[in-house]
């Protein structure tokens, strides 16, 4: 039987470890490779990387943090931000991720999906979306809204549309995370994960709003997510992921538990 | 010594780390005479095997992992390495290499999983290896281990031929071969230590078969 996957997003800045609002107030919290290598121990399903600079600068700094994970960890990893060509695309790859996720890159130019999709298949290529909660409309008739630049930018595309033209496009996976939910650590929005995951075949990562395991749990069975993407839970230390995993277990849904 | 077969297929230097965290000598290599003194080959691959066959058959390399396979060298197919040793793919309907009788299937995402709940498709995460043969390649692991999936198609070998199955909306062949030639559609170099530990079981049959010549 197919796991349900628990996924620690590594926030990276100028080579660190870091967590805060998005783009804003970010806090120091480590060294992503030891980091990864901790959570590889105990018994992450696979690893998110974001680069929150996403700087041309700081671009080296990011892909050299890559390359070190690769050699470090053996499961797999994907790495997000800054993805706006294929080239982009293939330096990711190239220092050792298994999967690349295109966001607002995506947003303003859907071909980059085909396009990384025909060059690396799609089994490479992840579509991260930021959700917001408007007023249903005839623009958006699900009433989530796709939204870029940590949500402050309104792209007047309803995001089940978006998720549906990203799979058409040959999207392997998507990653979807909610703006509204994103660090109030009161849980996914299953609403929104689950009006997505239906509409479409391919796998869906449940983000934004992990507090407690159970949260977690509702993601992949209401919410019918095949992962759930974790962040400050384990970050500070509250959970183990190994704790989350057996929390999981118990409450009925098949996790990996050999590692 | 072992070669990693080189044609463009993707995940070679994936599997160069893992043999190198695992202390394994290893090359990335298409060359034959290199091929040829090798212990053992592992014959890797991502993405469509419609591509993989025409990098293959560009190259002549189809013809180079054949004759080492006759040659019964010791083989070890990963992924789309181990769909096209088959005959046929229904990917890009693709001739593949006809070594093991058998083609390789499109998921149908109406089937369902144990909760009843369609499949999704790629079959993509960790999944579970129910043997049906003893393998040298699964000795010390545990059999409850999971391994890293991520594919859209599945192999169906004739039976004989049948090593491991796994449960996603069908049982499936994962594992598939005879001694010496295996193939596991999962990735070993992705897999954590289960997987790190069949790859050094491979490097382990293959000294010992060097070792007998």
């Amino acid at each position: 039987m197919l796991s349900k996957r628990v996924i620690p997003c590594l926030d990276v800045r100028n080579g660190r470890l870091t967590k805060g609002v998005k783009f804003e107030g970010n806090v120091d919290i480590g060294d992503p490779v030891e980091t990864a290598r901790k959570y590889y121990e105990d018994g992450a399903d696979e690893i998110v990387f974001y680069d929150i600079t996403a700087s041309h600068e700081a671009r080296g700094i990011f892909l050299d943090v890559v390359e070190k994970v690769a050699s470090q960890i053996f499961i797999p990893f994907s790495v997000g931000g800054g993805i706006n060509t294929v080239s982009d695309m293939r330096d990711v790859l190239v220092a050792g991720a298994e999967k690349v996720s295109v966001n607002s890159g995506a947003v303003k130019n859907p071909d980059i999906i085909s396009e990384g999709a025909a060059r690396f298949g799609s089994q490479c290529i992840v579509l991260g979306m930021d959700v917001k909660r408007v007023e249903k409309s005839e623009a958006i008739p699900s009433g989530f809204e796709v939204v870029i630049h940590g949500g402050r930018k309104y792209m007047g595309m309803d995001a089940i549309e978006w998720a549906k033209t990203g799979e058409a496009l040959g999207a392997g996976e998507i990653c979807l995370n909610s703006i509204d939910a994103d660090g109030t650590k009161n849980g996914y929005d299953i609403e929104l994960t689950r009006l997505v995951a239906k509409s479409v075949t391919i796998p869906v990562i449940a983000s934004g709003g992990a507090g407690s395991p159970q949260h977690m749990v509702e993601a992949v069975t209401t919410g019918r997510a095949t992962a759930a993407l974790i962040a400050s839970i384990v970050h500070y230390g509250e959970y183990t992921i190994a704790d989350l995993k057996k929390h999981m277990a118990e409450a009925g849904v098949q996790t990996r538990s050999v590692w | 010594m072992l070669a990693i077969f080189d044609y463009k297929a993707g995940n070679q230097t994936s599997v160069h780390r893992a043999l190198e965290h695992l202390g394994i000598p290893n090359r990335i290599t298409n060359d034959p005479e290199i091929l040829n003194n090798a212990q053992g080959i592992i014959f890797p691959g991502v993405g469509a095997a419609g591509q993989a066959m025409d990098e293959l058959h560009s190259a002549g390399l189809d013809e180079v992992i054949k004759s080492l396979i006759w040659q019964n060298k010791p083989v070890l197919g990963i992924c789309v390495g181990c769909q096209i040793l088959l005959d046929y793919s229904e990917e890009n309907d693709t001739r593949a290499l006809k070594i093991i009788p058998g083609e390789c299937r499109l998921f149908n995402p109406s089937w369902t999983d144990y909760e009843n709940v369609p499949i999704r498709v790629p079959h993509m995460g960790w999944n579970q290896v129910e043997l049906k043969q003893e393998c040298e390649l699964f000795a010390g692991i545990d059999p409850d281990a999971d391994f890293y999936f991520v594919h859209s198609y599945y192999p169906a070998p004739s039976e004989e031929y049948v090593i491991g199955t796994t449960r996603y909306g069908i049982d499936f062949c994962s594992v598939h071969g005879r001694k010496g030639l295996w193939a596991v559609q999962f990735h070993p170099e992705k897999s954590g230590r289960p997987g790190l530990k069949l790859l050094k079981n491979f490097h382990t049959y293959c000294q010992e078969a060097a070792h007998a010549e």
